[in-house]
């Protein structure tokens, strides 16, 4: 099982996110073959005009999701963690989306079973959505990386700062 | 069919029958979708000289073929159509945001709404599922309110909501309908359309796909456009954004100020779009499948109007500020955001206390019936209190400057029409048409009145392409040309603020529109849709009895009140011979009568022989 530390996921910088759903069309287009958000595996929310900021699944550790399915349908992926649904096993009861903090995973419209972001396995360059962003605002990242960017950004802010009182 | 959803839903609100029918595909090619399907429907709907406020007057929503894909600005628009009651002719604006994409995939290409609802309602579309709600509750609140407290009554934060404000339900001729808190159906009064239905919102949830005819082909396609879209074409709208003009038009002698008095403004500086972006731009952001984004969003970080927030575009902090005299962009800011609150057009309000104000200072209205408002030119904080009594309809004054300009004009006597800046009876974008002659000649002649967006045609002046302070022949051709593409652009409903991405013009739209719904359409078919869109709305006006060469004129003090600033546009109007010599130009062009009528002839040419009896009948004197 790979590590939590070496888990990589698609995460969202809300001082990039422009609120644009290019996202969602570029995962529905490349899992569903339609354009369509309400089939998206991540999904942008707008809280007001200034906050804006995509969600998709965040390969948790023990994930909540997988603990609370009574049928034993989902998994994780001992290669990369993600959520792994079994469309046999699941029956669209929903305690997956209720015990998930972050709403990453939902009932599709038409399959009546879950469905969760899968980082694109099946493409060699990863993600979709990634490629498509045009404001560069998701990254494929470890939870490690996010933790560093947010540290540099901190310092550097604080330096600035400080000699912009100078 | 592709793309198209396939199907028109039609609401009649005084009998609740709600019903469906296919969209002719014949139809969609012809006329594409958004205000070319828009007011074609309009025309077919309708009879000639029924009142806009009347129940017969149907309000047409229209999707464009892109939306609901991922075309970037193309997938999220779409047009709102009806007979205009600034105007009496074609009145249609288009908004953008997420409110036309969910439109399009509960599954319809347009919705005709007609009738009068008993008690003031809205419309839930639900996919197939369509009805008609109470809305009292919403009596006099926001669009954006109204948005808030609908998804909360149906209890799904992803609908959509398309609403009118207190504006709309009190029919002021000036009243927009507004989706996604800022996004605005503007121009030609369609929310006080939607008011006189007893109509407060349209609210939405779309579940269905959007499939294109050539998925790998139109992804290539959109993955070109994103990549121009980082380029030159749309850098103005990403880095300073439309308020850039301010201080371009000034150095132009073409900002026009204090209700086209002068074309110089001495506080430019103080509202330039350099001046917003470094002091309360928070951040830009962006519509549904747009790759440019460009949405700026300003916050007033202390003062008296400490956290207004607003998004703001060059035409509104035009008509606010220096029409007014105003060089405060923290009262700007505020008053746009109580102009969105009310669901009035941006453009229009500035335009009409503009007015007001004139008035006010040539002593034609007195302080006794401003109710104590001190109306003078660059007094910001009588711009928001008068803006709030017409939101309101409050007061004799405010009560007729909600009629808009010309009938305001009308309503207050005095010879206060010399102050009515409109065209039409739609009230001037922010171009000094003194100093942009050719601009003057294309809105003169905009199908929906005064209008920037129809032609483009102040576009020639400010690059400097021809001579910008006379009419010549050969305007109008430049302007012809270009309201074709400007009428495919609403049609497709792509942002104008992408045309620039479009290096091969006709070929790419031509191409982009195949693509997704796989009906063959060549540059030279497209183009000529365009050029049907354009008679065929000049059509509906002559057959309202509004669309005559005596209807395509230009306000008293853009011919009467030459340019005072010293320099070389000093002097400088619009003279009647040039302004005739420009109209023969452009309807000769056109293949139109000098009475500005389509001949039979060219109706033909355009498929549009089944409409050439108003054309007849005009020439025969009848209209």
């Amino acid at each position: 099982m790979v590590k939590i530390h070496e888990r990589k996921f698609v995460s969202c910088d809300p001082d990039k996110c422009v609120g644009c759903q290019i996202c969602e069309y570029a995962c529905s287009w490349t899992k569903e073959k339609a354009f369509n958000p309400m089939k998206s595996r991540i999904r942008v929310v707008r809280v007001n005009q200034i906050a804006n900021m995509a969600v998709a699944c965040r390969l948790c550790e023990e994930p909540a999701c997988i603990a609370a399915c009574p049928r034993d349908a989902l998994t994780q992926s001992e290669e990369t963690g993600a959520i792994i649904v079994d469309k046999d096993k699941c029956n669209g009861c929903g305690w997956c989306i209720e015990a998930c903090d972050y709403g990453a995973i939902m009932l599709h419209p038409e399959s009546k079973i879950v469905y969760v972001c899968d980082l694109c396995k099946d493409k060699p360059d990863g993600p979709q959505c990634i490629k498509w962003c045009p404001e560069e605002a998701l990254t494929l990242v470890t939870s490690d990386v996010l933790a560093q960017k947010a540290r540099i950004g901190a310092v550097k802010k604080l330096f600035q700062e400080a000699k912009a009182k100078k | 069919m592709f793309a198209y959803a396939g199907k028109i839903l039609r609401v009649n609100l005084t009998t609740g029958k709600i019903s469906t029918e296919p969209l002719n595909e014949e139809l969609a090619k012809n006329y594409i979708g958004g205000i070319g399907l828009g007011i074609r429907l309009l025309m077919d709907n309708s009879k000639a000289g029924t009142d806009p406020f009347s129940p017969d007057n149907p309000l047409i929503f229209a999707t464009g073929p892109l939306s609901g894909t991922m075309g970037p600005t193309a997938g999220n628009g779409y047009a709102v159509v009806s007979k205009s009651p600034a105007t009496g002719g074609v009145g249609e604006a288009k908004a953008h945001g997420f409110f036309g994409p969910d439109l399009k995939r509960a599954g319809y290409d347009a919705v005709i709404i007609t009738g009068k609802a008993d008690k003031l309602s809205y419309l839930w579309i639900d996919d197939d599922k369509v009805e008609i709600r109470n809305a009292e509750q919403l009596t006099g609140k926001s669009p954006y309110e109204t948005d808030v407290a609908i998804r909360e009554e149906l209890g799904d934060y992803y609908i959509r909501v398309s609403a009118i404000g207190e504006a709309g339900e009190k029919l002021c001729r000036i009243a927009c309908i507004i989706n996604d808190e800022f996004r605005a159906i503007g121009r030609t009064g369609m929310g006080a359309v939607m008011g006189s239905k007893n109509l407060k919102a349209v609210a939405v949830r779309g579940t269905n796909d959007v499939n294109v005819a050539n998925l790998d082909g139109f992804k290539e396609f959109v993955k070109m456009i994103h990549e121009r879209m980082k380029g030159p074409a749309t850098k103005k709208y990403k880095t300073l954004g439309t308020p850039e003009n301010v201080l371009v038009l000034n150095s132009l002698y073409a900002l026009a100020t204090r209700n086209f008095t002068n074309s110089q403004f001495e506080g430019a500086q103080k509202v330039s779009g350099e001046y917003l972006n470094e002091h309360y731009v928070k951040k830009i952001v962006g519509c549904a499948t747009c790759g440019m984004r460009c949405d700026h969003i300003a916050v007033v970080p202390e003062g008296p109007y400490q956290g207004s927030t607003s998004r703001l575009e060059f035409e509104c902090l035009w008509s606010m500020g220096p029409l007014c005299g105003v060089d405060r962009l923290d009262a700007i800011i505020e008053a746009m955001r109580i102009v969105n609150e009310y669901g009035m057009d941006g453009i229009s309000i500035g335009v009409v206390v503009a007015f007001a104000m004139d008035c006010y200072e040539h002593g034609v209205i007195t302080k006794e019936q401003t109710d104590g408002i001190d109306l003078r030119f660059g007094n910001a904080e009588a711009l928001i209190a008068i803006i709030h009594k017409i939101g309101k309809r409050e007061g004799w004054l405010g009560n007729a400057l909600a009629e808009g300009v010309a009938r305001a004009a009308e309503i207050i006597g005095n010879g206060a029409e010399k102050y009515a800046c409109h065209i039409k009876g739609l009230e001037l974008p922010g171009y000094d048409l003194r100093t942009l002659k050719t601009a003057a000649l294309g809105f003169s002649v905009s199908f929906r009145g005064a209008c920037h967006l129809r032609n483009g045609a102040y576009s020639p002046d400010v690059k400097g392409k021809v001579n910008r302070f006379k009419i010549e022949a050969g305007r109008g051709k430049l302007i012809a040309d270009e309201s074709k593409m400007y009428n495919i652009i609403d049609s497709l409903i792509v942002c104008k603020f992408s045309r620039g991405t479009y290096y091969d013009g006709w070929k790419d739209l031509a191409n982009y529109y195949t693509l997704a719904t796989g009906i063959p359409m060549t540059p030279e078919e497209m183009a000529k849709v365009g050029d049907r869109i354009e008679n065929l709305a000049r059509l509906f006006n002559i057959r309202e009895g509004k669309g005559t060469r005596k209807y395509d004129t230009l306000p008293w003090k853009i011919k009467n009140c030459p340019v005072p600033e010293e320099g070389p546009a000093k002097g400088v109007a619009v003279n009647e011979e040039e302004f005739q010599i420009g109209l023969d130009d452009y309807y000769a062009v056109r293949g139109w009568t000098a009475d500005g009528v389509p001949t039979v002839e060219k109706l033909k040419e355009l498929g549009l022989g089944d409409l050439a009896y108003i054309a007849e009948k005009a020439m025969q004197g009848g209209a």
